[in-house]
């Protein structure tokens, strides 16, 4: 796995906007390689969004987002909260992040 | 109705691993399923629609898709899609032209506003299309999109 997930969550009024940055290479399986050679799929399949531990949005993805996929949201939050990413690709590797709202 | 297809996946576990057992089914396909996979895998716009019970979704103006006019750069275009319909469930992104047209479904609790933003790959010029799926029923907008290099190629 490359670099760890980058979240940042900023209060506006009552509600958390999130933006996150996942790393994550998002093949597509449609590829090819310089030698003709296709590359295997590799993308994330489902991004869950909690609020203190309760999910309260969840993405489902196909190879069809970026590279280092980008995540904009917002949740009714509020300083105190834990903001919680899970990712989860198609190899069953995952990756979670969390952030407290300041 | 989710927790009704939770519960269904429970009991249809002991069936599954009997079959990764087995080596039928490979473990990481078990863990890749999504909610909407039989949409994810159709190709065509309107087989995708299908699959999602989206087919007679009706044109709204109270869908917000922001998408750039033209992407210079195709593997990396930004797309926001905003409902403003009361009791909004799910928010579906289409690329028409892509080889599998569904490129994201995004599901909401009323703990999270019905606003997203990504970035996609085009792999050429296409509509983009944003179903929105509000007390049972389908909305949907589009908007085209012109593509300067596509972002399928590498």
């Amino acid at each position: 796995m490359a670099g760890p997930m980058r979240i940042r969550a900023q209060i506006q009024g009552d509600v958390v906007n999130v933006r996150a940055l996942m790393s994550h290479p998002m093949e597509t399986g449609l590829r090819k390689d310089s030698s003709g050679n296709t590359i295997p799929a590799h993308y994330i399949t489902e991004v869950v969004a909690s609020v203190n531990g309760k999910p309260v949005l969840t993405a489902e993805w196909s190879g069809a987002i970026s590279t280092n996929p980008y995540f904009e949201f917002d949740v009714k939050a509020k300083a105190g909260d834990k903001i919680t990413l899970k990712w989860v690709d198609n190899k069953g590797e995952s990756q979670e992040q969390s952030v407290d709202v300041k | 109705m989710q927790r009704r297809e939770v519960l269904k996946a429970g009991f249809g576990l002991g069936v599954f691993g009997t079959l990764v057992g087995a080596g039928v089914l490979q473990p990481r396909l078990v863990l890749a399923a999504r909610s909407q996979e039989n949409a994810f895998k159709a190709t065509k716009l309107d087989e995708a629609l299908k699959a999602l019970g989206a087919d007679g979704a009706q044109v709204s103006d109270q869908i917000v898709l922001g998408a750039p006019d033209i992407a210079e750069n195709g593997a990396v275009v930004p797309i926001e899609i905003e409902s403003k319909i009361p009791n909004t469930e799910a928010i579906a992104l289409f690329i028409d032209k892509n080889p599998n047209a569904l490129s994201a479904f995004f599901q909401f609790t009323p703990e999270a506003l019905p606003r997203v933003k990504t970035r996609v790959k085009m792999g050429q010029s296409s509509d983009v299309v944003a179903v929105v799926k509000a007390g049972g029923k389908y909305y949907m907008t589009k908007k085209e999109v012109k593509v300067t290099l596509g972002g399928c190629g590498g």
